[in-house]
């Protein structure tokens, strides 16, 4: 980590988005976290999509729990208003931001201790409601903040720092939150960021409830041999399905592609999703087979990762609710209360 | 002989049954038609925690006078639950009246010789009239409310038209049911003219008050306060103010033009979820409640902690049951008030409002929308079982349609525009309490990040001393000025000047007002201060200062109020002497007269 406060210097032929910000709009305060640790190449992808995505920076509200990576929303998207929850909590208070205003995009940012261990009930509930939302874990198998222990992702047979080894069954999100009836879940790995960052465009553009497992290793804590979540490690053992190029809608579709190498899938909002097929079974509109596919995987030590499901017409939340179309948070006295003469006829029919 | 209890518009009737029997809405047509005829009731449930099968009570108390307290014993018991048979025929005072299902033989010890047994054959009138099981079982119901309400001389037309009320709709239900009605009063026509002494005048003593039970006037507050989120999970008492929430929303809160809701209700997978909903919806802008009750005010505790510190609205209704633990779920107790009022770890003090009966649930519960925006906290709602689930007489409902919400200090897109210094944690007003953004309000000014953990009046994460003391001072300040905005006490002067004082709070209110007057005609004078709210406002401590000794009446076994009292006010505890009450049933006049007629002969 370094002290030194960021200048805010720019140069003047900085890239500018549709909405005219540069990519220094989307930048939040310098990071606190170790030097090379995977959380900030999440951040940096984070910014970058973002940046991209021409979303209007203080349009996302940055929701988290207790932990390293929940710290990191503080390192991005400085014009946005962020929660630092609860450990393990975060779920719960994004979905009442997310119904008091659903006009914002929400970003729940997480990690393994958080969601798979003190908010495991939690992770999934908010799945199982389809709140629309990019939820995405980094994940590295370990405490970081509390130096070292094992989290509940870590794989059976892994090694800690310290050389104790884990006797426990590892839980696997992107399975989770499969079964939970997530309509978009991904998996990445930070390293990779040419992978991640199409993944996190086309989970802001997905209209429900979007979830990404980034495998983060901790340099500090578990980047060791005999971990299962180290750089080394990941970058051997991970297999793609699909890369992903995303298109915020179907006219810039320019390149041709060999018939049967590629898939388009387009979200409701006229985005689309170009899959480059890697693996010519892998189909990501199957959810019983994508579950399937990474626990077989998963047996042979492989780690999947692109995009593993999507259902490009989703149903959130405020749907299953019937909420107005006005966030709710805007509705005034005018439309929620309903007043004397409407009290009297109540009063009467307590009689 | 014991002579028959005698009386017009003066007396309890207690019916026993086994629960899921379908007695309920039959005893309460018989409570509503005695309201209908203008006289005022008070009722009771006294129910266990199960679906079938187990005993459960429902008191009616008759008042002429208007005494809506429970009073204590039983002038006409109607056993119909064998289990219990033993015990509610001991619970009839001295020569009160029992119902007897003679098609059933009185036990072969017989029965006490002071009290009265009225005769009817209620099992076989039904099982003779009627084939299908249900029915029987049900319209036998219908056949001793018909019996009692003609035995007591009451209207039989109120009964009629309650019965045409609740089937409407349900045409073909209204015939047997007033057919068993009938059968009921022709029995005693013929067979028991005269035999009960007990009887229901006409008066016009009910006016214009409205019977309603307090989670459904918390909720109706809660729509008339502006809530547009609710988050709450299943636990008893509360459940039901969640339900009512519902279906008030229904009703007033559709877009009538689009058919969608102005309101969003979540079924939490737990507490911590129910609150950490509310919390994130208070800190988006939206009004946001959760109803719980003690149990689950326990699992909300860190929550609580963080919305108090981060300063973020929200509304919790705590419907209070007996506890510790699972302790009793279908009693009341006044148990919540520490756990409330200091909850979460670290120093926390909490708002609480603590209305006296559904009419003060509703108000307050409008009014703690109000109180969350403008003191950026959580506020309590602290009801009990006896309010929450169990109807009661109270004034009807108010609004004021020039009343506009207080939104609190929130600063606008033009605010931020115009250069407005913006410190989320800046006391600019001296009065404790900071300006807040909501999040997209402007491009580029007035962001901030929300934490639990310190932080500068900035905003910005700090592990200074100063800057978290600085903070924690400021919340004080707030505190402070909470005093000035929540509802004050309610005092009542004796007619005579008076050495001792009276507090109590909540449901005990009704039942205080009846020992007052009792206690006075027995020329003890007392003045009594009802508390509303905690924090205390200043007159709540003068009050207890002008009084040699204050009696504290609660509903619980450790002094909750007592020791907020001490601890907040710096009282002697040697001037507040306690009246407790705990065993789950709601405190009664005849114990509070009681109490404090011999801790005054032991003190003088």
């Amino acid at each position: 980590m370094t002290y030194m406060p960021k200048p805010k210097f720019r140069h003047p032929a900085l890239e500018k988005n549709r909405l005219g910000f540069t990519r220094r709009d989307y930048e939040g305060a310098i990071s606190t976290l170790c030097a090379g640790c995977g959380h900030d190449s999440i951040s940096a992808a984070l910014i970058q999509a973002c940046h991209e995505s021409s979303i209007a920076p203080h349009r996302v509200a940055k929701m988290s729990g207790i932990g390293c990576s929940s710290k990191t929303p503080d390192y991005l998207l400085g014009q946005s208003h962020g929660f630092n929850s609860v450990h393990g909590r975060m779920p719960s208070v994004l979905t009442g931001a997310n119904l008091a205003n659903r006009d914002l995009i929400y970003l729940g940012i997480s990690g393994d201790g958080d969601s798979a261990s003190i908010g495991l009930g939690q992770f999934v509930h908010c799945i199982r409601r389809a709140v629309n939302m990019v939820y995405i874990t980094e994940n590295n198998g370990v405490y970081g903040l509390t130096k070292g222990q094992f989290s509940a992702t870590a794989d059976q047979g892994s090694r800690s720092k310290s050389g104790g080894i884990n006797s426990d069954s590892p839980i696997d999100l992107a399975s989770m939150a499969l079964m939970a009836g997530a309509t978009f879940v991904g998996r990445s790995f930070s390293g990779d960021k040419g992978q991640l960052v199409p993944l996190i465009k086309a989970a802001i553009a997905h209209q429900g409830a979007a979830f990404i497992d980034v495998i983060s290793p901790c340099v500090a804590f578990n980047n060791h041999a005999g971990s299962t979540k180290s750089f080394d490690f990941v970058r051997e053992h991970n297999e793609a399905v699909n890369r992903i190029d995303f298109m915020e809608s179907r006219s810039e579709i320019t390149a041709d592609y060999a018939p049967g190498s590629t898939r388009d899938i387009m979200q409701h909002d006229g985005s689309v999703i170009r899959l480059h097929k890697l693996d010519e079974t892998y189909d990501p509109s199957d959810r019983a087979g994508a579950l399937n596919y990474i626990q077989t995987h998963h047996e042979a030590g492989v780690v999947v990762t692109g995009l593993l499901y999507v259902d490009p017409d989703p149903a959130d939340l405020h749907v299953h609710l019937r909420t107005v179309a006005t966030p709710l948070n805007r509705l005034g006295r005018e439309a929620l209360c309903p007043g004397a003469a409407a009290l009297d006829a109540i009063n009467k029919s307590y009689r | 002989m014991q002579q028959p209890i005698t009386a017009i518009n003066d007396f309890v009737v207690k019916f026993a049954n086994v629960n899921g029997s379908g007695s309920a809405s039959a005893n309460e047509m018989f409570a509503r038609a005695i309201l209908r005829m203008g006289v005022p009731i008070a009722t009771r449930n006294i129910f266990p925690s199960n679906i079938q099968g187990l005993p459960t009570w429902y008191e009616v108390r008759v008042s002429g006078e208007g005494w809506i307290g429970r009073r204590g014993g039983v002038d006409f018991m109607v056993p119909m639950n064998p289990q219990t048979w033993e015990k509610d025929v001991a619970a009839i005072d001295p020569g009160g009246y029992f119902l007897h299902d003679s098609s059933k033989p009185l036990p072969r010890s017989g029965i006490r010789s002071d009290i009265n047994v009225i005769s009817v054959p209620l099992t076989e009138m039904a099982n003779s009239r009627y084939d299908n099981p249900r029915d029987r079982q049900l319209l036998k119901n219908m056949i001793y409310v018909g019996v009692l309400a003609a035995l007591l001389g009451m209207e039989h037309a109120e009964v009629e038209k309650l019965v045409g009320e609740q089937y409407a709709g349900k045409d073909r239900l209204i015939k047997p049911n007033l057919e068993a009605l009938g059968l009921g009063r022709d029995y005693v026509r013929e067979h028991l003219a005269g035999a009960c002494k007990l009887s229901v005048h006409r008066s016009n003593r009910v006016g214009e008050r409205i019977f309603v039970n307090g989670n459904d006037a918390a909720a109706l507050g809660a729509v008339y306060g502006g809530a547009t989120v609710a988050a709450w999970y299943p636990i008893t008492p509360s459940t039901s103010v969640a339900e009512a929430f519902q279906k008030h929303c229904k009703k007033l809160r559709v877009d009538p033009d689009t058919g969608k809701n102005r309101f969003a209700i979540v079924q939490s997978e737990d507490e911590l979820s129910a609150i950490g909903t509310v919390i994130g919806a208070g800190w988006n802008g939206a009004r946001a409640f959760t109803a719980t009750s003690g149990p689950g005010v326990s699992l909300m505790q860190e929550f609580l902690g963080l919305a108090y510190f981060a300063e973020i609205p929200a509304v919790i209704i705590d419907v209070q049951r007996g506890g510790p633990s699972t302790g009793m779920p279908t009693r009341t107790q006044q148990a919540d008030l520490t756990i409330c009022a200091y909850a979460s770890h670290g120093d926390t003090k909490h708002v609480l409002l603590i209305p006296e009966d559904p009419g003060e649930a509703f108000e307050f519960s409008a009014q703690s929308f109000d109180l969350a925006e403008r003191l950026q906290t959580p506020i309590f709602v602290m009801l009990d079982l006896d309010i929450g689930m169990n109807e009661w007489l109270t004034r009807p409902f108010q609004w004021d349609d020039e009343r506009a919400y207080d939104r609190g200090k929130l600063m606008s897109f033009d605010d931020l525009e115009s250069g407005k210094d913006f410190g989320r944690y800046l006391d600019v007003d001296g009065d404790g309490i900071p300006f807040r953004t909501l999040p997209g309000t402007h491009p580029n000014k007035g962001a901030y990040f929300t934490r639990g953990t310190s932080r500068n009046a900035y905003a910005k994460y700090s592990e200074e001393g100063r800057d978290y003391v600085g903070n924690m001072q400021r919340l004080l300040e707030k505190f402070e000025t909470a005093k000035k905005l929540v509802p004050g006490p309610v005092v009542h002067n004796a007619k005579k000047p008076a050495k001792y004082g009276v507090i109590h709070f909540g449901s005990t209110s009704p039942a205080m007002a009846e020992a007052q007057s009792t206690l006075e005609a027995q020329g003890l004078h007392f003045d009594t201060m009802r508390i509303r709210a905690f924090p205390f406002s200043d007159n709540v401590i003068s009050f207890i200062n002008a009084h040699e000794k204050v009696f504290v009446i609660e509903q619980n076994r450790d002094a909750q109020m007592r020791m907020l009292l001490i601890n907040e006010g710096a009282i002697d505890p040697a001037r507040l002497v306690s009246v407790l009450h705990y065993d789950g049933t709601p405190v009664t006049a005849r114990f509070i007269t009681a109490q404090i007629a011999a801790l005054v002969k032991a003190m003088s």
